[in-house]
């Protein structure tokens, strides 16, 4: 349906589904399937000892000799140079933001009250922009900007799982950073 | 542009039924690893583009080509994946090459099957949803199809019975296809479990294989029926592995230190998807092999071509199969198995690395495993079960069930 806010057209149309009323009163031909597909992915040897690390309240990378990088989350070879990577190394658990958005949409597309705050973090002691993508807590939106310094929240060591998930969200870092 | 184009690396995993230690990336990384190293170029200069062959659903990812390029070596390079097997994968690089674009292209397929938990559901979703989930999926969702009452009223069984009844697992296809084969070639269910027998002692040789046996004609009749005529030990068990080749045009080919593998033909074909509709006759086979001979510029198949490496994943399709290449008469192939003419020591020695019954049903890597024993023959390297004489190979594959594609490429020295 076009809304007509203004004089004119308006600048946004934005379409018409299929309503489930329309499906219910079979307007419209249609079969059902509903697939059940469930994977288990072997993680390997760098995002095993990674997940494990967590579990430990640690973040642990893996380092190219040849591109002397620090590569968070690790992996076992470098995409760079093709060729295996060379060490573990622990590395801190504070980073920087490189970039975030503020979430007004749940999964199914419903607004949120409160939204929710993402982003990317590239992790101090790994090579620029390594890291991962993570929430951010104990700030308001306004707060959180590009450059940000932040550090690891955790979930106590009891509950944590060995996933990325055991780091609950991010927080300001006082004193770091501008 | 009028370049020959050849194989000039290759390089494989072991394959096993799981491997739980390692990541797909990791699978890849190795056997890229081993095909770059083998051709003597270095993926990150030397490679001009990278095609990788996957299926999304078999990997779990609804765009898989977004993680392909670290393990090949193509991150921030020329990249795209075929939704098919390897052999497809050929023929796109051949075509690439012959652009002149690229020069050296390489291609990539695995199978990374153990991570798929819901093997049958996967398969059955390939299937049609109108005329051909709901006669082999649960009841449940077959009342769903259809309903317009749906998804307010809990569904209702159709049949009355319960739903592990009504149940059939989507490799019932190769029933009714083997059935059809048998009745009309008379070939016999013992000349079918015979295949069984000699490609997985052929598998002994091949280092690689996770399939080898050595079992009777009355072992695999033995086994029980699944899917009468298929039984137990006619279908290829699935395998993890990874396949990987490096392609290049004849100047460059000529300036690496091995010996060059002329991919010279290729070709594929897809049938209609009506299951009712198709000859049962592996046409598809038939009509892409055509197409390869001619680009070959083969004109009697069963003279030039010295060994065949065709689909096996059932055991039936590899007489069907190579009926279909027109390398054995209609309801003949059976005949050359029970000769000896299919052995290592005969006139058209077939699937001489095991094939999928003996090294494992690898998906889309399947062709590129069937190449790979053709250029490993090729190039003298078979170790035991090394042919004399072989100049013209063949590798054919089938994109596995419910489909009626597949591929075939020509090869030779
Ligand atoms: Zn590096």
């Amino acid at each position: 349906m076009m809304s007509m806010k203004k004089e004119g057209y308006p600048k946004y149309a934005p379409g018409t589904h299929v309503s489930r009323k329309d499906i219910r009163n079979k307007n419209k031909t249609y079969t059902w399937w509903e697939p059940e597909v469930q994977y288990s992915w072997a993680m390997g040897p760098a995002i095993s000892r990674f997940l494990q690390e967590l579990k430990n309240g640690k973040i642990i990378a893996r380092c190219c000799n040849k591109c002397d990088r620090v590569i968070v989350p690790p992996r076992m070879f470098c995409e760079y140079c093709y060729k295996p990577t060379d060490k573990w190394l622990y590395i801190k658990d504070t980073g920087t933001v490189e970039t975030f958005s503020i979430a007004y949409l749940d999964g199914d597309a419903r607004r949120i009250k409160d939204p929710i705050l993402i982003g990317v973090i590239s992790i101090d002691g790994a090579s620029p922009q390594h890291g991962f993508m993570h929430y951010f807590g104990e700030m308001k939106p306004e707060e959180l900007h590009i450059g940000m310094k932040v550090k690891a929240v955790w979930k106590p060591e009891k509950e944590r799982t060995g996933a990325i998930t055991d780091i609950k969200y991010f927080k300001p870092l006082k004193g770091g950073g501008k | 542009m009028n370049r020959r184009i050849a194989i000039v690396g290759i390089g494989n995993t072991d394959f096993n039924s799981m491997t739980p230690d390692v990541s797909w990336k990791e699978l890849m990384f190795e056997a890229c690893q081993k095909a770059y190293i083998d051709a003597g170029v270095d993926p990150r200069k030397d490679v001009d583009s990278f095609i990788t062959c996957a299926e999304d659903f078999y990997e779990g990812f609804s765009i898989f080509d977004e993680f392909v390029p670290d393990q090949i070596g193509a991150t921030l390079r020329p990249c795209c994946t075929v939704c098919g097997d390897g052999i497809y994968g050929l023929g796109n690089a051949f075509m690439q090459i012959k652009t002149g674009q690229m020069d050296v292209v390489s291609v990539e397929a695995h199978s990374k099957i153990s991570d798929l938990l819901t093997f049958g559901d996967v398969v059955l979703h390939a299937y049609d949803p109108l005329f051909e989930k709901p006669v082999s999926g649960p009841v449940e969702r077959q009342n769903y199809v259809g309903s317009p009452s749906y998804p307010k009223e809990k569904p209702k069984p159709i049949v009355g019975s319960s739903n592990e009844k009504n149940r059939i697992h989507p490799y019932f296809l190769a029933g009714l296809e083997m059935q059809h084969y048998l009745k009309k070639t008379g070939t016999t269910e013992e000349q079918c479990a015979q295949v069984v027998v000699k490609n997985k002692k052929n598998a002994f040789n091949t280092p690689y294989a996770d399939y080898e046996a050595n079992i009777s004609v009355e072992d695999v009749m033995n086994s029980e029926y699944l899917f009468k005529p298929v039984k137990r030990l006619d279908i290829s068990p699935n395998v993890d592995g990874c396949i990987a080749f490096v392609l290049a045009d004849e100047k460059t080919a000529k300036k690496l230190d091995v010996e060059p593998i002329w991919l010279k033909g290729f070709g594929w074909c897809s049938e209609t998807p009506w299951l009712s509709t198709r000859k049962m006759n592996a046409d598809y086979a038939k009509m892409a092999s055509d197409m390869a001979y001619k680009m070959a510029g083969i004109t009697n198949p069963k003279k030039e071509i010295n060994i065949a490496e065709v689909d096996d994943r059932f055991s039936y399709k590899e007489l069907q199969h190579l009926e279909a290449l027109g390398l054995a008469d209609s309801g003949k192939a059976g005949k050359l198995l029970e000769d000896g003419e299919l052995d290592i020591s005969g006139s058209l020695p077939t699937n001489t690395s095991g094939g999928s019954l003996g090294v494992g049903n690898c998906f889309e890597a399947t062709g590129l495993q069937k190449s790979l024993e053709i250029v490993t023959q090729l190039r003298g390297h078979a170790g035991k079960k090394q042919l004399s004489d072989v100049d013209i190979g063949i590798a054919q594959s089938w994109r596995g069930i419910p489909s009626g594609s597949g591929a075939v490429a020509i090869f030779g020295r």
